[in-house]
């Protein structure tokens, strides 16, 4: 195994990583702030999928869809929290754990009335659609690391909407007394809203920029979802920084357990939650 | 209020015995269908245990489900039948072991943490069947010939025979209703519904709670996995779905449905579950449509959620019991 071999393996990791930060960032945010927790998070990321799948088919460009793409999705959250997750906030997680369960099998069969079950690709922009040359025999695609820029790009801004806005103030405020918000006169709803959009928004755009390299197939959001649980039990639920930290590690983890114990590879990545669990049961970042 | 539980008790013993008839007036299809309801029911109680009276939401069961499974099927040489009498105390005792070590990291967690947790361990077990070919991949092995108990020339029991498999299970499932019971009246059972309800307190009162938690999460993995053998023989085959997080919905769907902390509640749920499956996706009823059945369990799981938090038993309950589960809910 040679350095540029390393080198690109390193890539493939930090650009999985960050794609199951954009994932795992909603909902570590959705339960911190709602105590809601939400197994549909990953149909999210399957809608996202599918849409850049058949707008881009339709607009001829992948980046119109996107944007198209997030627009249509934070209209879904809004919708989704105003009828079904609203009824929510004050219920026992097993009621949670219920509804999104059902949530995933009306969007599954959806899934597969609208589109059927058939695996999609959709093109890499041209645009974007070259390689850098490492060595002579290796290269690395120029959209993979595009991901990996945008993804930055998105975890810096929201890091800033965070911490250093005037909204993000009052996010924070409601996660910890949500009462007290509201009777400083926060419309502590619309904010509520807003984050679950946020979330929503998130986890599709990760599945739209993601469809060029993964393809688009049935059942991509539950396989995503779960790895993003493991992500969030491992850096801590509710804390974004731990999700970040998390997510990289287990981009690593998975994409060099691929490399080195190839049958054993799905399994690399809960032998880490075990050993973070023994470790710190809390996660890495505890809530703060 | 005695006399309504006197009439609870009545009904459903009567219920059980009518279970005990069918076999004789039905099509094969239905006593097949019944004997897969009452596993699931047996698989529902055993997650009961957890959910309804220790307060912990796993979403991994089927992980137990599965591994039982596998075992009786790994176990078997292929064209042989499985020993009744070691197959099953060995997979039922692999599945109390998966269950101890598991257990031991799983419950360093609570709440959410749990739910997830729980998951993740499930799906583990599922990559190391679906990947590796220790279980034959993703299509699973076969287990061609059932057991048989005989007595000299005499055949006991032939699990080969419908009649025969669904009596087996419908005791199988009486047992395990008894063995609960009596152990939800124990201290031991006490001490559990001391821990759902405040589990600081029971640890300021000298119980140590870990134990108690794992103790159950044993005992429930260990039922769970007689369930998943019992499945396994009746379908003949074993393959990665069955410890699917599907799975593991489904009987957290039948629990919740039934009515959860009441035993009798997940029973019912099992059969309301499984029959509703099998209406949304009978194509005599709902044709073309019968295909995408899953938006309709869909829906209705989310309906469920939503309005009937107390379950089908909360219904059947009397009205002071629906309000002490609603009260639970808070």
């Amino acid at each position: 195994m040679d350095i540029s071999f390393i080198l690109i393996q390193l890539l493939n990791g930090l650009q999985y990583g960050l794609l199951l930060f954009l994932v795992a960032s909603g909902l570590t945010l959705v339960f911190g702030i709602m105590g809601i927790i939400n197994l549909a998070h990953g149909s999210f990321y399957m809608v996202g999928a599918y849409l850049a799948f058949s707008l881009s088919a339709m607009t001829g460009s992948l980046l119109l869809a996107v944007l198209l793409g997030v627009v249509l999705s934070v209209v879904l959250g809004i919708v989704l929290e105003r009828l079904l997750f609203r009824h929510l906030y004050q219920r026992d997680h097993l009621y949670q754990v219920l509804l999104t369960y059902g949530l995933i099998l009306v969007f599954e069969e959806l899934r597969s009335i609208i589109w059927g079950d058939d695996v999609h690709g959709v093109a890499i922009p041209a645009l974007l659609n070259f390689s850098l040359p490492l060595t002579d025999t290796l290269s690395y695609p120029v959209y993979r690391l595009a991901i990996s820029g945008v993804c930055l790009a998105l975890a810096l801004g929201m890091y800033v909407l965070i911490q250093k806005t005037r909204l993000g103030m009052m996010i924070r405020a409601g996660a910890s007394n949500r009462e007290m918000v509201q009777s400083l006169g926060i419309n502590i709803k619309l904010i509520y809203t807003l984050v679950f959009a946020l979330g929503v928004a998130l986890a599709a755009f990760a599945g739209m920029i993601a469809a060029p390299v993964s393809s688009v197939f049935p059942n991509m959001g539950a396989q995503v979802l779960i790895i993003c649980f493991v992500v969030v039990v491992i850096g801590g639920i509710g804390s974004v920084r731990g999700a970040l930290l998390a997510a990289i590690l287990i981009g690593m983890a998975d994409t060099f357990g691929k490399v080195l114990v190839p049958e054993f590879a799905g399994m690399t990545i809960y032998v880490l939650m075990a050993l973070v669990l023994l470790w710190r049961p809390e996660g890495l970042f505890k809530r703060a | 209020m005695q006399q309504s539980t006197r009439a609870l008790t009545l009904t459903l013993a009567a219920a059980a015995l009518l279970l005990l008839a069918f076999p004789f007036a039905e099509s094969k299809f239905y006593t097949q269908l019944l004997s897969k309801i009452m596993i699931m029911a047996i698989f529902a109680m055993s997650l009961d245990l957890l959910v309804g009276y220790t307060g912990l939401i796993s979403l991994g069961h089927a992980a137990f489900f599965g591994l039982a499974g596998y075992a009786v099927a790994l176990m078997t040489p292929q064209y042989e039948a499985p020993d009744l009498w070691t197959s099953l105390p060995a997979a039922v005792g692999l599945c109390a072991a998966f269950a101890l070590v598991t257990g031991f990291l799983v419950l360093r967690t609570s709440g959410v943490y749990f739910i997830m947790v729980t998951l993740a361990f499930a799906q583990m077990l599922f990559f190391l069947f679906h990947d590796t070919k220790l279980g034959g991949g993703s299509d699973g092995i076969y287990i061609y010939i059932k057991p048989e108990i005989r007595l000299g020339e005499t055949s006991l029991l032939n699990l080969d025979d419908a009649r025969h498999f669904y009596y087996f299970v419908w005791i199988m499932m009486i047992a395990v209703y008894g063995f609960l019971r009596t152990v939800l009246r124990s201290t031991f059972g006490h001490a559990l519904l001391g821990i759902k309800t405040n589990e600081h307190r029971m640890r300021a009162l000298g119980f140590a709670t870990f134990r108690y938690k794992l103790a159950a999460y044993v005992l429930s993995g260990a039922l769970a996995g007689l369930a998943g053998y019992l499945a396994a023989l009746q379908f003949g085959f074993v393959n990665p779905e069955i410890l699917s997080w599907h799975q593991s919905g489904a009987v957290l769907m039948m629990v919740i449905l039934g009515g959860m902390g009441t035993l009798f509640g997940p029973v019912i749920g099992a059969f309301a579950f499984v029959l509703l499956q099998e209406m949304f996706s009978n194509q005599a009823v709902l044709g073309a449509f019968a295909k995408h059945w899953q938006l309709l369990m869909g829906a209705a799981v989310i309906l469920v959620a939503l309005y009937l938090p107390g379950g089908l038993a909360g219904l059947l309950a009397r009205p002071g019991r629906k309000k002490a589960i609603e009260a639970d809910d808070g």
